[in-house]
């Protein structure tokens, strides 16, 4: 049996140390009807087997190595160097746990504290946790900080209309046990933050939204929340902050971002990272493990988990959330990520997104029949109005091993020529020439 | 372990050195409008030689399960089988984007079929959901769906469940985040739920009763299914918390005994790794009651042929999405923590039905020869036959603690077990050996444990200070917590 | 274990001292001594009203975290700053200069509800 060290001979040695009959008698305090059942199940591979199965299944996929993927909507591809797998992979990482004792953690722990420390200097926040399950996630339980932060009357979530429709829906089931009440805004930022009083908790923008609209910030945005007592909260792409102001430069008090863009695959949906941190005093409300600097007796540095008293082994039910790990693979990954990439890397593959985004988005722009919708700024992804049904040009695209986008109609069914397009690093030019090609052809015809 | 500590990233490097490759700008520039643009980034400027140089050297400052014995209870630290790794990083899966058409992905849609098969199968449940991502999550999910339920039947004065005082933090903490309040059933003397305790709490207030069976006790409870009809008889719902499945897999199903819903905690059970504390994978299993409360979308495979002719690869389209009728909606973006899901899958299509309960039966054996092994040195409060794991206590000297003997087996090469938990027990060691580990490490580390107990008597001095040959020894956490250090550019 | 004969006390630790017109709160020596070293105290802004028994702040050692009850219902005239910094005051002198709140009571004979310094040191005692 593979994975099992025990001989019958070993076993028959330990029964009788333990001074039991049989193996059976380990398990009489079931209730012997239900004892040892039945189980249908596939009958059991040897490893080549396996892998021959495993193959079957992954082939019957359309990996991204054979299509051009101009599809993001909440994952994105972004380059991956390759020592961010190989170093990951090392077994003295993946196969260690919780960080419990940290003088047998200690890589784990710097891991982590290096992690904390690049992504604060990213979203400009003081405190960063050692990630969440996802940005998703991350984001419904800042919303659930700040509705602990304030006094019990702050029951307004202010969420805006453009948010990624994963993350509402994810919100929306982590707000269903509370009193808190939702309301969507729309419009300018700055004036929808207007719209706060002192019934407000926290006020959310996704930054670039979910159609790729990237609000120029300003510093009276948080100016008005905080005169209302409400909390300011970013979503933000940790990329673009390769470039782009850090959150906390404007006032943000709580900063989340989906973490995956930053060395993960997209792996169809999962393990990514949700990272999230804040400012101040707000860090002891925060969720999730945190590391911090310590000093052994010999005054040596290490890093320990710390401010544990928020958690739930030591809190229970009054604990700040339930979550008891974080995506430390994922994280780890995102470390290894800024750390290869660093101050000239990240800005770079922030200044590609950025370039080629605007070039694919002109070229785009020009096609008879097509518009760009985002009026304002944007970073590497953009609304198209297609002059035929975006899933008609998907469809017509996939033929030529294309993924043209994320068409709208499926979260938006009264919008069913607008379609989503993410470029990246990832996309050379002609490569977006080829889409621009194919999305002509594909439109040719249905133009008046 | 590597003995010195390593410098961090902001202390290597100098201004200008790159550790990654980029493409040239191929395309004309687009200005960045002012008003956007950051004025600094303190990232590292290292290469990738010293990237790689300073990620391996912290790798040699952890204790694995690939470096070390494990045994810390209620973690089911067992091996974590390579092939598993090769799998999940298929290009096939790793570069399937989440939201490309079904027809696209009928391979990872197809094994999170394939997966939840099996766990109904090893668990009796109706249906499972893969979309929570950490066993904390996955009870989360349950609770959710408990109160989903009770809403759905317009019963809204129940609001109190039931946790035994044995239980893990989070059962409490995912009940008050469901707006529940936690309400703790003590334990009886032989370590199951005290049943007087339980009908006294039983009436039309309560929600449900959280249960993890096999206890963090490590024994299982004999009157599982007069518990679950206590509960139920008073209207309220079972839910089972999977953190110790690896005892019961292949020899019990939760569902037999009525539990309503319940997780798997696929990082333990089904041998995905811990990753230095994640990505796991908490899947949600529910009786015909609740399943079409579960959290969606669930692999489904559909009666037609789906193929649609579109693109260049013909797919059968068998394999789709659905949401439950009464869903709680989602409780993460996608679909689940797929890479992990892959390597479950992958376990369990290797081992089948009978390997699954050769794991349940050889992990019951260790703990147990384990258990007998240890407990004329330590002593067990609850000295019956466990399951997967015991409970024995640390404190084995005058003026030694528990701290001190799981720091003092640092020194000798093994990773302590929990500590201080279950909560009930005093200096608790909470040791699950797994069904991974040899007759021989077993040995091994009881003859630690037992001269650690002849070193507290001896000379506990030795303890005290441990561990000693560690990059750092114990570090001060009290000062770490009164100045929180977080990161090494905040102020 | 320490008692302070001037206060009087809850069985939830918390110690209320009259003071002029107001009253002084902090915890006893036996609840400083149980949770250990004292790295966090979380304290209200002044002005804030409690009833009687309900949580005005939370105490935090490394191992332990608790709730702190309002010995009577008030409104909070000010609470000690210097604990920001040192926490460790209240494992020093908790009955001194490790006080939380001072607070003014809406019923000041609630105070003589209280437990008395021997009713205390004998629940404390039990514990």
């Amino acid at each position: 049996m593979p994975y099992i060290a025990n001989t019958d001979a070993d076993r028959t040695e330990m029964l009788e140390r333990i001074g039991v009959a049989s193996t059976e008698a380990l398990f009489a305090d079931i209730p012997p009807e239900f004892r040892f059942p039945r189980i249908e199940f596939p009958a059991p591979l040897s490893e080549p087997e396996l892998m021959a199965e495993m193959k079957r299944l992954a082939g019957k996929n359309a990996g991204s190595g054979d299509y051009a993927w101009f599809l993001g909507a909440g994952a994105y591809n972004h380059f991956i160097p390759a020592a961010v797998s190989a170093l990951a992979s090392r077994g003295e990482f993946s196969t260690a746990y919780t960080p419990y004792q940290p003088e047998a953690s200690q890589g784990t722990l710097q891991a982590i504290y290096e992690y904390q420390s690049m992504v604060a200097e990213l979203t400009g926040m003081d405190a960063v946790n050692a990630s969440h399950y996802d940005g998703a996630t991350a984001l419904a339980e800042a919303i659930l900080m700040a509705l602990r932060s304030g006094d019990e009357n702050r029951l307004e979530v202010m969420l805006p209309v453009s948010l990624n429709p994963e993350y509402r829906a994810t919100i929306d089931t982590y707000l269903a046990p509370t009193k808190a009440r939702v309301l969507e805004w729309t419009g300018n930022p700055l004036e929808a933050a207007g719209y706060a009083t002192e019934a407000t908790a926290c006020f959310v923008l996704q930054w670039p939204d979910f159609f790729g609209d990237l609000w120029q910030p300003s510093d009276s945005l948080a100016e008005t929340l905080h005169g209302k007592g409400a909390l300011f909260i970013v979503h933000a792409d940790p990329i673009m902050l390769g470039i782009m102001k850090a959150p906390g430069s404007f006032g943000a008090d709580i900063v989340t971002a989906e973490g995956q863009s930053l060395g993960n695959p997209v792996n169809f949906g999962g393990p990514y990272l949700g990272i999230m941190g804040t400012k101040g005093a707000l860090v002891r409300r925060m969720p999730g493990r945190i590391v911090g600097e310590a000093r052994d007796a010999q005054g040596r540095r290490g890093f320990a988990l710390t401010l544990v008293a928020r958690e739930q082994h030591i809190r229970r039910e009054k604990a700040v959330s339930n979550i008891c790990s974080n995506q430390g693979l994922a994280m780890l990954r995102a470390c290894i990520y800024l750390a290869l990439m660093g101050k000239g890397g990240l800005s770079s593959v922030a200044s590609l997104c950025w370039n080629r985004a605007h070039y694919a988005a002109r070229e785009i722009g020009r096609i008879p029949g097509y518009e760009i919708l985002n009026r304002g700024e944007f970073f590497k992804e953009f609304t198209v109005r297609c002059p035929i049904s975006a899933e008609e040009i998907s469809s017509a695209l996939f033929d030529e091993e294309i993924v043209p986008g994320y068409p709208v109609s499926r979260c938006d069914p009264e919008r069913p020529n607008d379609l989503i397009v993410c470029v990246t690093e990832l996309d050379s030019k002609p490569r977006i020439d080829w889409l621009a090609a194919a999305l002509k052809e594909a439109g040719n015809g249905y133009v008046d | 372990m590597a003995m010195s500590t390593e410098p961090l990233l902001s202390e290597m490097g100098a201004p200008g050195r790159l550790g990654a490759s980029l493409p040239e700008l191929d395309v004309p520039e687009t200005p960045v409008p002012e008003g956007l643009l950051r004025t600094a980034l303190r990232l590292p400027e290292i290469t990738e030689l010293e990237a790689v140089r300073h990620f391996t050297r912290l790798s040699r400052l952890n204790y694995s399960i690939d470096t070390n014995f494990y045994p810390l209870g209620s973690c089911t630290m067992k091996y974590n089988p390579k092939v598993n790794e090769d799998a999940a990083n298929l290009a096939g899966f790793t570069d399937c984007h989440p939201l490309i058409p079904e027809d696209l992905a009928q391979g990872s849609i197809e094994l999170m079929f394939g997966l939840q098969e099996m766990l109904k199968a090893v668990s009796g449940f109706d249906a499972v959901s893969l979309q929570p991502a950490a066993g904390a999550h996955g009870e989360l999910t349950g609770v959710y769906m408990i109160r989903a339920w009770h809403e759905s039947r317009k019963d809204a004065k129940r609001k109190r469940m039931l946790i035994p005082d044995s239980a893990h933090g989070t059962n409490p903490a995912s009940v008050a985040m469901a707006g529940f309040e936690a309400v703790t059933i003590p334990s009886s003397a032989d370590g199951g739920v005290d049943l007087a305790a339980l009908k006294a709490a039983c009436d039309d207030t309560v929600a449900g009763l959280m249960i993890t069976n096999p206890s963090t006790l490590g024994l299982f409870e004999r009157n599982i299914l007069e518990v679950v009809k206590i509960v139920h008889d008073s209207g309220g719902l079972v839910y089972g918390d999977g953190a110790n499945m690896n005892a019961l897999v292949g020899a019990f199903r939760p569902a037999d005994a009525g539990i309503d819903v319940m997780h798997f905690n696929l990082h333990k059970t089904f041998s995905t790794p811990h990753g230095g504390g994640g990505p796991g994978a908490g899947a949600v299993g529910a009786s015909s009651r609740l399943a079409s409360f579960l959290p969606g979308p669930i692999a489904a495979r559909k009666g037609v042929n789906r193929g649609s002719g579109r693109g260049s690869r013909e797919t059968s389209g068998d394999y789709g999405f659905e949401i439950p009728e009464n869903s709680i909606g989602r409780v993460k973006s996608f679909y689940g923590n797929f890479g992990i899901l892959v390597r479950a899958y992958a376990y369990m299509r290797q081992l089948g039905a009978v390997g699954l309960r050769r794991v349940s039966e050889n992990a019951v054996i260790n703990a147990n020869y384990l258990r007998v092994l240890l407990r004329d040195t330590y002593h067990e409060p609850y000295d019956r036959p466990c399951m997967h794991e015991f409970v024995a206590e640390g404190d084995v000297a005058a003026g030694v603690r528990t701290v001190d003997v799981a720091k003092r087996l640092i020194d000798l090469g093994f990773h302590p077990p929990t500590i201080y938990f279950p909560l009930i027990v005093h200096e608790a060691l909470m040791i699950e050996p797994t069904e991974s580990e040899s007759k021989e490490t077993l040995d091994a580390f009881a003859a630690a444990l037992i001269r650690i107990a002849d070193e507290a008597k001896s000379d506990p001095q030795l303890l005290h200070d441990a561990p000693h040959d560690t990059p750092v020894g114990r570090l001060d956490e009290v000062a770490a917590a009164r100045k929180p250090v977080l990161c090494y550019h905040c102020d | 274990m320490k008692i302070d004969q001037n206060a009087k006390y809850l069985k939830s630790h918390e110690w209320t001292r009259k003071d002029g017109d107001a009253f002084v709160c902090g915890i006893s020596d036996h609840a400083q001594k149980a949770l250990g070293d004292i790295v966090y105290v979380d304290l209200p802004a002044p002005g804030k009203h409690y009833k009687k028994g309900s949580a005005f702040g939370v105490i935090e050692s490394v191992k332990a975290a608790s709730d702190l009850y309002m010995p009577m219902s008030g409104t909070i005239v000010s609470s000690n700053t210097d604990l920001a910094d040192h926490t460790d005051i209240v494992n020093k002198d908790c009955y001194g200069a490790g006080w939380f709140i001072r607070f003014t009571a809406d019923d000041p004979k609630e105070w003589d509800t209280l437990l008395s310094p021997l009713e205390y040191m004998k629940v404390s005692e039990k514990e």
